[in-house]
């Protein structure tokens, strides 16, 4: 690497950092950008999680308590809108910027600029979606899902919205081709496909789906717009259009979208058992070939999101058993983890606390979603609070425990210390103890038929709900602590550069903290050597 | 600047376009938004954010072909534009698909449905009683009045010609180039981008047609709605197409491009292709079938 560096300046024209606000405005450092994906998402995620106390405040006891009831439903909006696109997505982007390039042993991403692009366009596109809570009429109420003709009542929030879902897909498919041509591309040159770490693996399959469907989420809002401003039909029954049709076209999107939250999640997840049990993935391929097929599926099942709108029977049947296959490959997944762990040797520092609670607790939001796709039982669960405990299982103890197992796992690689292992464990065990709090109870209340994005309810609910929000006032603070951890982040031990004794990979090879350059020439010969 | 070998990496130098892209957007955006709220004066903030834009666009591309004139795009570059336009292109048939998919939808399912077919007897008898399903359609509302439906012969079928002519001659400019042939390249690639301006052209005059005479408008309920939305934004494409089509043409007069290296050219042409397969399922989804 020596002899790489000292030419660096021959054959980058891009020689260090720039001073002050450019070198984060005109960035093309895949580190710099991967960090402002990541503190953005932060951000989001506790905009987001604001929202979630102002629901779960006035849904501690019956009636109604601190909110009117539309403001409410703009908060159960703006929170799914936020945590989705905001603090989800973009994290996980944030952290193939960081990682893919360090595992694949690239230098950057292969798009830089437009990699810079990417990211600059959500402040934008969120600005336009917060600014919406000022407007006349109030921020969109209609749930995420967007669907007509309820959503075509918001005010002049209306437009700013659709725009804005614009601007979060134009962002996601740069971001998704660069993360496609980068794994494609930029590979050392003794690294095969499926000598890729399962992390690129996911994001991989990730990008692809974010491709296909982040512009038919575009044609739909586009749909929406028209029928609002333009005098078209596609909605409008009188003219030989269907509401349903929406539904039909949003959840082509929206099923993969929980993948494309999901399998970026599966990849942290992959990459950190094996290093804190000593051993090697049990069966790397299968991972493979199970994301590829959980990928596939996603594309022939979203009408379990509509089981009571009216479908042929045919249709049910159909989109039942397609759903209940993704069993399968998700079953082959979790199993590999436990194999994983079978006799390893393992140890617990914080990110491996929160990848066993992802295993654990995803399980649970698996088998709540398996419930949910048997047709005939859907028709009782439908719009209860048993889908929000479903979907917050897989979505809070499944991809933010992810994220903030991965966050932990590279900060060391990030900053070059170990972040505060107290903090980090008490983080995850208030996190753990509290998103149980919060989410189990939601189970009974959906199964005694509670409705959700309702801002009161029958007395007999009171109990529940009232451990669900204090649960949910337990989380909120708790993160506070991870907040704490990310403060005094460079004040413990210096790392290493292979940081965790059991890890393996290319992005364990270079400092601690990673330079600005890395793999100014192509690594060769060193994957073998850092495989099991 | 040293030339570069493949054994070194290329980062490109950080960039403002894409912030000024970013302010761009919010302009756009703010001012489509609240044009379409009723502030009329909006829309100078719209077209500022269009300026913007449109400054963006030429700015960056300029710089990318200034750095790529003087060499500093390597194999492994080349390659990384051709994969990120290949996926570009799969975004951009997805965004179509859930057009076509609105149209297949509302043949195939909603409007049967609402004539009663299926288990909607009842939908047909108590709502839309009378309403028989028959493609194609303004809906049980008649939504947007009598209408005549555009023929499949006639300028849809100059149209396609047009078309189909102009993806030939930009794959005989493309093995022109190939060969080192530049007049013949030059000629081609004139006549691919006149072509599709011709296209634009009477697509504009078939929309004046429909508006004026066959009353069929984007408001004419679900066929209407389909009709407009589909060759509408296939045109913009066209459009677009041919722009760059033109851009490409200016950079051939200026000496760009070399038989082996011309990535540039051989995106738009892929761009021409696919602009080119839309229209044929347009022309048999929506003009014919
Ligand atoms: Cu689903």
């Amino acid at each position: 690497m020596a002899t790489a560096a000292a030419d660096i300046t021959d054959h980058h024209d891009d020689h260090g950092p720039a001073k002050g606000i450019g070198r984060w405005l005109f960035s093309t450092n895949h580190k710099d950008i991967g960090t402002m994906y990541l503190l953005f998402s932060l951000v989001m995620f506790f905009v987001g999680g604001a929202m979630a106390m102002v629901i779960r405040s006035e849904l501690a006891v019956p009636g109604l308590q601190f909110v009117d009831p539309g403001f409410f439903n703009s908060m159960t909006t703006m929170h799914a809108l936020i945590m989705v696109f905001g603090a989800v997505m973009p994290a996980f982007v944030g952290l193939a910027n960081w990682m893919i390039p360090l595992m694949i042993g690239a230098p950057d991403m292969a798009l830089p600029r437009m990699n810079n692009w990417s990211f600059w366009i959500l402040p934008v596109a969120f600005g336009i979606l917060l600014s919406t809570l000022f407007m006349p009429g109030g921020a969109p109420a209609s749930g995420w899902t967007m669907y007509p003709p309820l959503v075509l009542q918001t005010g002049d929030a209306f437009p700013f919205l659709i725009f804005s879902v614009h601007l979060m897909g134009i962002s996601s498919i740069m971001g998704s081709i660069n993360v496609i041509v980068t794994i494609i591309n930029m590979r050392a040159p003794d690294m095969s496909l499926l000598k890729m770490p399962i992390f690129v693996w996911t994001w991989l399959i990730t990008a692809y789906l974010l491709i296909a469907v982040m512009p038919v989420l575009a044609g739909a809002v586009t749909m929406l717009l028209t029928d609002q401003f333009f005098g078209t039909s596609f909605f409008l029954a009188a003219g030989g259009g269907d509401p349903v049709m929406f539904q039909h076209i949003f959840w082509f999107f929206g099923h993969p979208e929980v993948y494309i939250m999901i399998l970026p999640a599966f990849g942290v997840v992959s990459e950190i058992i094996p290093t804190f049990s000593r051993k090697k993935l049990f069966g790397h391929d299968s991972m493979v070939y199970a994301a590829s097929s959980i990928a596939f599926l996603s594309f022939i099942v979203w009408a379990h999101h509509m089981f009571t709108v009216g479908m042929p029977l045919t249709g049910q049947l159909f989109f039942m058993f397609a759903t209940m296959l993704i069993a399968v490959p998700t079953g082959v997944k979790v199993f590999n983890w436990v194999a994983t762990m079978w006799r390893g040797s393992m140890t617990f520092e914080t990110p491996m606390l929160f990848a066993l609670a992802f295993v654990f607790l995803f399980t649970i939001g698996g088998f709540s979603g398996l419930m949910l796709a048997i047709q005939p039982a859907d028709v009782q669960y439908h719009d209860t609070y048993f889908v929000v405990a479903h979907f917050h299982y897989v979505l809070v103890p499944g991809s933010i425990f992810a994220l903030m197992a991965g966050a932990y796992y590279w900060l060391p690689k990030w900053t070059g210390y170990y972040y505060n292992e107290t903090l980090g464990k008490l983080h995850f065990w208030m996190s753990t103890i509290f998103v149980n709090v919060t989410f189990f109870p939601m189970h009974f209340l959906g199964l005694a038929g509670m409705p959700r994005r309702i801002p009161d309810y029958s007395t007999q609910f009171a109990d529940f709900n009232f451990i669900a929000s204090i649960g949910a006032m337990g989380f909120g603070l708790s993160q506070l602590i991870f907040l704490l951890v990310l403060l005094t982040a460079k004040k413990g031990a210096k790392a290493d550069d292979r940081v965790w004794e059991g890890a393996h990979g290319l992005e364990w090879t270079v400092p601690s903290p990673a330079p600005w350059h890395t793999f100014t020439t192509p690594p060769k010969n060193r994957i073998a050597e850092e495989s099991f | 600047m040293t030339t570069h070998t493949d054994e070194h990496y290329y980062v490109p130098h950080g960039s403002h376009w894409p912030v000024v892209g970013s302010v761009g957007l919010l302009f756009l955006m703010v001012g489509i938004s609240s044009w379409l709220n009723g502030a009329d004066a909006a829309f100078y903030v719209f077209l500022l954010g269009l300026a913007i834009m449109v400054f963006m666009i030429t700015g960056w591309f300029a710089e990318v072909i200034g750095e790529s004139q003087r060499g500093l795009y390597n194999e492994q570059v080349d390659k990384s534009f051709r994969q990120g336009m290949f996926w570009f292109i799969f975004s951009e048939v997805m965004f179509f698909a859930a057009f076509f998919g609105a149209l297949f939808y509302a043949r195939n399912m909603s409007i049967p449905w609402l004539g009663g077919e299926s288990n909607n007897f009842f939908t047909n008898l108590l709502l839309w009683e009378g309403f028989e399903s028959t493609w194609p359609t303004n809906g049980p509302g008649n939504i947007g009045g009598e209408y005549q439906v555009m023929p499949p012969i006639g300028l849809p079928l100059i149209n396609t010609a047009l078309l189909l002519t102009s993806s030939v001659t930009v794959t005989i400019a493309h093995h022109a180039l190939i060969a080192d042939k530049r007049a013949q390249l030059k000629i081609f690639l004139a006549s691919t981008f006149i072509l599709g301006f011709i296209f634009v052209g009477l697509q504009a005059y078939e929309y004046i047609h429909a508006y004026q005479d066959l009353n069929l408008k984007l408001t004419s309920g679900i066929y209407g709605s389909t009709f407009f939305m589909l060759t509408g934004f296939h045109g913009m494409h066209v459009t677009i197409g041919a722009i760059m089509l033109m851009t490409i043409f200016f950079r051939v007069m200026k000496g760009h491009f070399t038989p082996e290296k011309h990535f540039a050219f051989e995106a738009v042409a892929w761009y021409w292709h696919f602009v080119d397969v839309v229209w044929i399922g347009l022309y048999v989804f929506v003009y014919w079938l």
